[in-house]
């Protein structure tokens, strides 16, 4: 279970306290899978920040009752002059995992071939991208929090990645913070718009995206 | 489904460490990589980068014959003097913006700020205690200093400023999040307190008043203590340990949570 009650972020900027979020309620039960809507700057990645521990709220509670991933295939944990297979290891490490049996998948579904002992920074973004996701799948959580992840890689690639993600993966919880209706259509039991820094959840996924194409009309 | 049970933030402290330990380590190692590589020399540089420093230093105060007030030969007193320095003076230029270009880490549930401060402040200390030892030996085995006489002091010294350069270090780094403005300043102060931290004179030259003043500044109590237990009967230290260990206390306690207020109120972008 996670738990969010009242949880309120705040940023200081120059031009004073500037509100993200206020009050938001959110409870993921095990297995089930919830899609976030939200315009660009609606506070979205603020949000997955807070889920995932990078941040902590100004005010509210967060309680975790299961593991949680990092943003799934989130690059910019990456250090850019290490290999690929060191930052494997960096991520195996951190997680209490052994390296040597994740090196064969991740090479297998990264397909970077001897790219893998090369350093980051040598990698296009699509090598990134596949890398992270390959990285992502190594280390076994409750809950994966998926941020914007459909745009990874080629129509093969995202086709081998929705199979180890939502087939292979699929009794674990997800929270998947999306533009693309489809795409929360297919994944998600319910959805959630986030405006104006308020939480609307919504049992039937078409009626928020009613809502939440209302809202872009509106301009809001 | 056993292997993923292991997260909540309510487990036992043996656990917490257990996970802060795995944290530090692997953040040391991927910290030795992404400095040193794997070329040439690779990890070796850790300390010979300060070995360099410190014989550098050596040769030219050898060379300018440097007034330091004492009898002992000048390459003991530098040796036991920059070494020092090396200690309190790269740790905070470590720690000051370490988590801007490691915030994404964060988004690991296990990794904290603390986390990023003190695997880099163990780098840098093992650096300078490398270095300080291997020069020792050199210096010791050509004949140019002699054994050390109390190994025992020289370490408990050692170690108190290696903790204090620490604390200092994160306390600093954790300040500079708040602003930036202890960067600007930690530069000139480090400067400035590089002649004053005891490495370049003795406190027994210094007239008694001076000798109090002096006293002050807690790196001067650690070399004159390092100083006692390499040299002992040729060298009158002048310090004050617990007062070090005092200071200490109260640097690492500002470190700690300063760090925790600066996690708190952290933001990308």
């Amino acid at each position: 279970m996670i738990c969010l009650e009242n949880v309120a972020k705040d940023y200081e900027t120059r031009r004073g306290r500037v509100n993200i979020l206020s009050g938001v309620n959110l409870t993921i039960a095990p297995g089930e899978k919830i899609g976030i809507l939200g315009s660009n700057g609606a506070g979205k990645s603020t949000l997955i920040k807070l889920i995932s521990g990078a941040e902590s709220p100004s005010s509210g509670r967060i309680s975790r009752s299961m593991t949680t991933s990092w943003p799934l295939a989130f690059s910019g944990g990456f250090q850019g002059a290490l290999t690929g297979l060191d930052n494997l290891r960096f991520i195996c490490r951190i997680y209490g995992v052994p390296t040597e049996d994740k090196i064969a998948p991740v090479e297998e579904f990264a397909e970077l071939g001897a790219y893998l002992r090369e350093p980051v920074r040598t990698y296009s973004s699509g090598m990134r991208a596949r890398l992270a996701f390959a990285i992502s799948m190594a280390i076994e959580f409750d809950c994966f929090l998926i941020d914007e992840v459909v745009a990874v890689g080629d129509s093969r690639f995202r086709e081998k990645c929705e199979e180890e993600l939502f087939k292979k993966r699929g009794d674990r919880a997800m929270i998947i913070v999306s533009h693309n209706a489809t795409y929360v259509k297919k994944h998600c039991d319910r959805a959630a718009v986030l405006d104006k820094g308020i939480l609307h959840h919504f049992n039937d996924i078409n009626i928020a995206y009613q809502y939440y194409n209302s809202l872009m009309r509106s301009g809001s | 489904m056993t292997e993923r049970r292991i997260e909540t933030k309510e487990f036992p402290l043996a656990n917490s460490l257990r996970i802060q330990g795995r944290v530090i380590g692997a953040l040391f190692l991927r910290e030795v990589i992404t400095r040193y590589g794997r070329h040439n020399i690779g990890f070796l540089w850790l300390f010979v980068e300060p070995m360099l420093f410190t014989l550098g230093v050596t040769a030219l105060w050898t060379a300018l014959k440097a007034y330091h007030g004492s009898s002992l030969p000048i390459v003991a007193f530098a040796l036991t003097g920059y070494s020092t320095v090396l200690l309190w003076r790269n740790m905070p230029s470590r720690c000051i913006g370490a988590i801007v270009p490691n915030f994404s880490l964060l988004h690991h549930r296990y990794v904290k700020v603390i986390d990023i401060f003190i695997s880099r402040v163990l780098l840098e200390g093992m650096g300078a205690t490398m270095s300080f030892v291997v020069l020792s030996i050199f210096f010791i085995a050509i004949g140019w200093i002699n054994l050390p006489e109390d190994v025992f002091k020289i370490a408990v010294a050692w170690t108190v400023l290696s903790v204090f350069g620490a604390a200092l270090a994160i306390l600093l780094g954790a300040l500079n999040e708040k602003s930036e403005l202890v960067d600007k300043f930690w530069h000139p102060m480090s400067y400035i307190l590089f002649p004053l931290s005891g490495a370049a004179f003795s406190v027994d030259v210094l007239p008694p008043g001076a000798q109090e003043i002096a006293l002050w500044i807690p790196m001067v109590n650690a070399v004159e203590m390092v100083r006692e237990g390499y040299f002992g009967s040729q060298y009158r230290a002048h310090y004050d340990f617990p007062y070090l260990v005092i200071i200490t206390l109260i640097v690492a306690l500002l470190a700690l949570i300063f760090t925790r207020i600066a996690a708190r109120d952290l933001k990308q972008e």
